[in-house]
């Protein structure tokens, strides 16, 4: 009888080249992302030892970390020179050494450039049951088609490069199963924080997750790719989604994706990607979907999460010691007191982007609510960035950009913006951010930048009032509007 | 990666403990695109001050690092590794190193030799004034002055730094494997390989 496999043993099996007797397995990379930052030293150790990229085919290179996501080009369709040299130069770096190398680079100004998470999913590039890599820890997102995707480092990126495998132990084995319904309001987001509230940003350390339940199999595959994209929050270097009609929907006719009976032959091999009846996993999570409300996080780690209509917790109510210490840090940090209500913490700035919460369907919930409305007067600045130049171009064709643009939103070009402050979008020292992006990490935005992470609607709610606030009154407001 | 067999030559005496990461290339150096040059960055803030090792003419171009327990500690930055073999150091001699540090180094041909603190501080005395040899093969580090001391060392990193093999040369000494597994991917999954795109 064949063993009972999880969709991650299947995976597994299904890509080791040669298992060694430690239990070490080499294991092939169907798919590599290349970015700007963690790249070029890889390149160079390739050069430096006469190395060719074994499957060039197999990689795709877009810049995203380092670019300004004000206009590339001028009138004349000449580069707008980034200011800062060192962006330039890691720029530089990869358009020279994507030619070189044969890799495909998807160019700064293309419309196909964005954040290398949402440039995968968008080309059909990830796709169902492959090994995806990138020197980037949310290259878990890519689970949401069902793909074993994980971040790596520099030396394994050039180890990719070279070989097109890694060495790897493989991983346990955690499910997390929500089932229910999501009430109105209520976002893959908030679904997402309420993982990583209640595991920890450690809970899934050395485990890859497996997302089961009515919840995550009602979810849209954007949605999907907002909760697997936080599995590495929760501590998890990849988090997965068993493929299902609506992945094949997603993926049919995306540049890179199989073909005519390509495809079929593809689709009929991604419907065994399910965990077998029976297969054990090695921990399980159950989150009620009932239990799941708008949250935010009120700390600086995303596992400082409460209710929008709760308020700060008191250090002391921690058991350990050790987080007794870290919350009181975070809360003058934060400048938040304990018992403060979460909903009247004023706010200047709204961020709504990154590889969380930038595409097309994150925009249009959060354009449906600033419809017809404004920024409160205490906002000094909030900005929406598409996570790629075609999403932009479907919102602009939506007449999305407008509504942003009518409510006091900036409109800017694709990239990582202020999700982290590597190019010229930072949240100033002392000044608080409500941010779809997905670390509130000390200095993160920026330094001393404060950030509290939210849902897209979350954010639009927040920069209407001017203060975190709870979506569900703004959804009331609207008649006739079916959240 | 180069071949490591026997090193002779001076030593940097430097002897401090718990040296971190940072202390080894700091924070601000990790926006470079390459991985030489960072000797410059190397020990940075430590250069500051006058006398230091690293800028006295008598040790300039050492390829032994003589350093105290824990060397290497803190942040996993790979850019540590990388700057001590920019400095020219090809092995450093300590009495224990942190975990994270000793593989970044071997991952980019770099010895660490792990020996008790008694022999370390001989070493740093004979480095002030003389040459230090250090013996792969033998596993031993010796002076000119009868002094042997014998070190341990996994013998799959031996063999690797003694052939000059990194890991992505070891792996690519697999390529029939490889190969092979692309071969039997190509028909049992053909549509694997991405659509080219015009």
């Amino acid at each position: 009888m064949v063993k009972s496999r999880t969709l991650y043993e299947k995976i597994w099996d299904a890509h080791v080249v040669e298992r060694r007797p430690d239990g070490t397995c080499l294991i092939y990379i169907d798919r590599h992302l290349v970015h700007e930052v963690t790249s070029p030293q890889a390149f160079e150790g390739l050069r430096l030892a006469g190395r060719k990229v074994r499957r060039p085919d197999l990689t795709l290179a877009v810049p995203d970390h380092n670019l300004p996501t004000t206009p590339r080009r001028d009138a004349d369709g000449h580069r707008i020179p980034i200011a800062d040299p060192e962006s330039a130069q890691q720029l530089a770096a990869l358009e020279r050494n994507a030619p070189e190398f044969g890799v495909r680079l998807i160019g700064d100004a293309d419309l196909e450039q964005g954040i290398v998470h949402v440039v995968g999913p968008e080309q059909g590039f990830t796709l169902p049951g492959t090994t995806l890599v990138c020197g980037d820890s949310h290259t878990s997102s890519h689970g949401a088609l069902g793909a074993l995707a994980f971040g790596i480092g520099t030396s394994e990126v050039e180890h990719v490069l070279a070989t097109q495998t890694l060495l790897l132990k493989q991983s346990k084995t955690m499910e997390v199963v929500v089932e229910g319904v999501l009430a109105p309001g209520v976002t893959p987001k908030d679904v997402a924080l309420a993982i990583c509230g209640t595991i920890g940003t450690a809970g899934g350390t050395g485990y890859v997750m497996e997302y089961r339940g009515s919840v995550f199999r009602d979810m849209s595959i954007e949605g999907r790719l907002t909760v697997a994209n936080m599995s590495i929050e929760a501590g998890a270097r990849s988090g997965l989604f068993a493929p299902d009609e609506k992945t094949f929907a997603y993926i049919e006719g995306r540049p890179m994706a199989p073909k005519g009976a390509d495809f079929d032959a593809a689709v009929a091999y991604w419907r065994t990607l399910v965990t077998d009846e029976g297969a054990v996993f090695d921990k399980t999570v159950v989150i009620d979907a009932a239990d799941i409300v708008p949250n935010v996080t009120w700390g600086t780690s995303p596992e400082d999460v409460v209710a929008v209509t709760g308020v700060v917790p008191d250090p002391q109510s921690f058991a350990d010691p050790s987080k007794q210490a870290a919350a009181q840090k975070s809360l003058d940090y934060m400048g938040l007191v304990a018992g403060q209500k979460m909903a009247d913490v004023a706010i200047e700035h709204v961020f709504i982007g990154s590889c969380t919460n930038s595409r097309i369907e994150d925009l249009r919930a959060a354009a449906s609510l600033l419809k017809g409305r404004h920024v409160a007067a205490g906002i000094k600045h909030a900005m929406v960035v598409p996570g790629s130049g075609l999403v932009k171009q479907q919102a602009e064709s939506e007449g999305l950009d407008r509504i942003f643009l009518d409510a006091g939103f900036e409109w800017r070009e694709p990239g990582c913006s202020a999700c982290l402050g590597m190019n010229p979008d930072k949240v100033p020292a002392g000044e608080r951010c409500a941010s779809t992006s997905n670390r509130n990490f000390m200095g993160r935005q920026g330094p001393g930048s404060r950030t509290h992470l939210v849902s897209p609607e979350m954010a639009a709610a927040a920069a209407i009032t001017g203060r975190l606030t709870d979506v569900r009154e703004l959804l009331n407001k609207k008649e006739g509007v079916v959240a | 990666m180069d071949k490591l067999t026997t090193v002779d030559g001076r030593a940097y005496p430097f002897g401090m403990k718990n040296v971190d990461t940072d202390i080894v290339i700091p924070a601000h150096w990790l926006k470079t695109i390459s991985r030489n040059g960072l000797g410059k960055g190397a020990f940075e803030v430590l250069r500051k001050e006058p006398g230091n090792v690293f800028d006295d003419p008598e040790y300039a171009g050492s390829p032994i690092l003589i350093a105290g327990d824990n060397f290497g500690c803190g942040s996993s930055r790979e850019h540590a590794a990388w700057a001590l073999g920019d400095l020219g150091i090809k092995v450093v001699i300590a009495p224990s190193f942190s975990d994270i540090f000793s593989g970044n180094a071997f991952k980019n041909g770099i010895l660490t030799v792990v020996l008790p603190q008694d022999a370390v501080d001989r070493l740093l005395e004979v480095a002030k004034t003389d040459p230090i040899h250090v013996d792969l093969e033998s596993q031993s580090v010796t002076t000119q002055f009868q002094d042997r001391f014998a070190f341990e060392i996994d013998p799959f990193r031996k063999h690797c730094l003694l052939g000059g093999l990194d890991e992505i040369g070891l792996t690519l000494d697999q390529s029939d494997v490889i190969d092979g597994y692309e071969a039997r991917q190509a028909q049992d999954r053909p549509w694997i390989v991405p659509a080219a795109v015009a």
